[in-house]
């Protein structure tokens, strides 16, 4: 029992970051991809998070009589990570935005195709 | 001032990249981001030779001291990498005006040197910091500005490259952000020497095995190493050719000191090669690398393709020599940074002359560029000897060292297999002298001129130091040696 609700955060953690890694790997659609990009990202924060809080102690801010603090170190790495996210994403997006204009298509597997097609024509060119 | 060169190194291309936008003309602004990228290289050989007198300089950010302050660590190891990524750096921006005048529309020049600078800012935070999680934040500085240099290609695909290096790369950059928190989780410190002090006596758990295989595999998507380098042939192959230069000499060595790093300072040898298997993990994937990449490199029609391929090839060479697990093979490894930075900056940096001449980099486009441009194609072939390993070259000091290290070892069948991998490299290196010395030129095709001098210049000083630091090796050899056999020491 313990292995369950006594880490239960780590499990919150590895299936979050599961599915994350499964909607990138398995979806085509490039905005589901950065989606899923955000959710991975997001477990390994709450996994930083968790690990910062100490049994029985209140939030990091000072005060008369407590002695037990969690860690705060923690949150302000992720606060760090957090913005990263926020930039790979708006990056990700505005590419995608891009990708639209040059493609007209969103789906991994038609762009592929598109590509191919173009190393084919640019063969055929060429003989 | 001498005291804060360690933090100047990054700082200076740091600040350097926003005040761009108050110059805007494009002109000026390559002139600003030059004057920036050579006060770094100047920064870090002054370094350098500090390093080399007095041994390894710590810094305290802020005058806060380490472990709670963040702590700029520079040894020798680091100096030398700082050296090669400023130095190509600054070689590179030197003919980058000419070159993007033709393949970046004029709105978006100031913004490809605000990024070019952000990401020279972010390869030399990673190899200054001793601070492990301002490696991750320098990380994503040098990745996010890399995506966006390549996405400026003119290619549409370019776009895609781009897209698919960032799914890529965010996953390696998380892997690494997993591991650094299960050591941070152990430990309970972010500096890398307090980190290696502290590791040992929390080495036999399974957390610490499991934040060493997530760095790993992380740092590895980075370093493209064979099998998971499919990102790299389309990112180098659409960015602008001026990008792909500096990115194809200096990239991947930041991966690789990285793995230098934390294998052998902050994990140890005694835990890095027990761990895991990964002396016959690499070995293997190193070999696969050499062989494959350079086989399909063979079969490729761009010349930034061939390139590109032989890129993943020559960091098989790297894993090979990281894999012997000796003094000797560590500084093969450390030398073929370092030359392969300088072939492969020689080599594309003749790729931006004729993506400048001829607009396109086809092999079958290049039909009579022997005659028409000279220089450019006599660098290719310096540079391609040197891909090679012909003696006189540098390609010829590090495999030699490689065979050494390797028959020191008694696997004389590795010191076969690395001639080997070179013969592989005559013939893709073959199929392009060929095009363009022994074919005559398309009918009808307009005769090009030779390059600019301002692209001239810095290719041929790329390939002087070619045969430079082929023939004179003391200083890239005792460099290296010196901070194999440091990295080694630290543990005996």
């Amino acid at each position: 029992m313990t292995m369950i609700l006594g880490l239960y955060n780590y499990w919150v953690v590895i299936v979050l970051m599961m599915i994350g890694f499964y909607i990138i790997i398995a979806h085509g659609h490039l905005i589901k991809k950065i989606v899923g990009l955000n959710i991975f990202q997001t477990s390994v924060f709450i996994f930083y998070i968790s690990v910062g809080k100490v049994e029985g102690a209140t939030a990091p801010i000072w005060q008369e009589g407590i002695i037990l603090y969690s860690n705060p170190l923690p949150h302000v790495l992720i606060l760090t990570a957090i913005v990263v996210g926020i930039a790979t994403t708006a990056l990700g997006l505005a590419l995608i935005i891009r990708i639209k204009e040059a493609y007209g298509s969103v789906d991994e597997d038609e762009i592929q195709t598109m590509d191919n097609q173009a190393m084919v024509n640019q063969d055929k060119e060429h003989q | 001032m001498l005291v804060h060169l360690p933090i100047l190194q990054v700082i200076v291309p740091l600040i350097a990249a926003p005040a761009c936008l108050i110059l805007r003309r494009p002109k000026l602004v390559w002139l600003f981001a030059l004057l920036a990228s050579s006060l770094a290289f100047i920064i870090s050989m002054l370094l350098l030779q500090q390093v080399m007198a007095t041994g390894t300089i710590s810094y305290e950010l802020g005058g806060w001291s380490p472990p709670w302050g963040i702590e700029y660590r520079i040894d020798k190891l680091n100096a030398f990498i700082a050296l090669i990524i400023s130095g190509i750096s600054t070689v590179v921006l030197l003919a980058a005006q000419t070159s993007i005048e033709k393949e970046i529309p004029k709105d978006k020049q100031t913004l490809f040197y605000i990024l070019y600078l952000l990401s020279l800012t972010g390869m030399l935070g990673i190899v200054t910091t001793g601070d492990a999680f301002n490696v991750f934040v320098f990380l994503e500085i040098s990745s996010l500005s890399a995506y966006s240099l390549i996405a400026l290609g003119k290619d549409r695909r370019a776009l895609w490259a781009s897209f698919q290096y960032l799914i890529m790369g965010t996953i390696g950059a998380t892997f690494i952000l997993i591991g650094i928190g299960l050591m941070y989780q152990m430990t309970g410190t972010l500096n890398m020497a307090d980190l290696a002090e502290r590791l040992p006596a929390v080495a036999e758990t399974r957390t610490i095995t499991t934040a060493y295989v997530f760095f790993i595999v992380g740092v590895c998507l980075k370093l493209a190493l064979f099998p998971l380098h499919f990102w790299l042939p389309n990112a180098y192959a659409y960015a602008p050719s001026i990008v792909t230069a500096f990115f194809a000499a200096t990239s991947t060595k930041v991966a690789a000191y990285l793995l230098i790093r934390f294998t052998f300072s902050i994990f140890g040898i005694s835990f890095s090669f027990t761990a895991l298997p990964i002396e016959t993990m690499f070995l293997v994937m190193g070999l696969l690398g050499i062989f494959i990449a350079s086989t399909v490199a063979i079969y490729q029609d761009n010349i930034k393709h061939v390139f590109a391929y032989s890129s993943v090839a020559q960091v098989g060479y790297m894993i090979v020599g990281f894999s012997l697990s000796t003094p000797a093979g560590l500084t093969a490894m450390l030398l073929h940074m370092f030359n392969h930075a300088l072939m492969k900056g020689a080599l594309f940096m003749a790729l931006v002359a004729i993506m400048y001449r001829v607009g396109s980099s086809k092999i079958t486009d290049l039909q009579g560029l022997g005659r028409q441009m000279p220089l450019t194609m006599a660098a290719i072939v310096v540079g391609g000897l040197s891909l090679i390993g012909v003696p006189l070259t540098v390609g010829f000091v590090s495999k030699w060292y490689l065979v050494v290290a390797a028959i020191e070892k008694g696997w004389w069948w590795l010191a076969g297999l690395v001639l080997l991998g070179s013969l592989l490299a005559v013939i893709y290196v073959w199929r392009i002298v060929e095009t363009a010395y022994f074919k005559a030129p398309v009918l009808g095709q307009q005769p090009v001129k030779e390059a600019p001098m301002a692209i001239l210049v810095p290719v041929w000083l790329l390939v002087s130091a070619n045969v430079y630091f082929g023939i004179d090796t003391r200083l890239s050899v005792e460099i290296a040696a010196s901070a194999a056999k440091s990295l080694f020491g630290v543990v005996q």
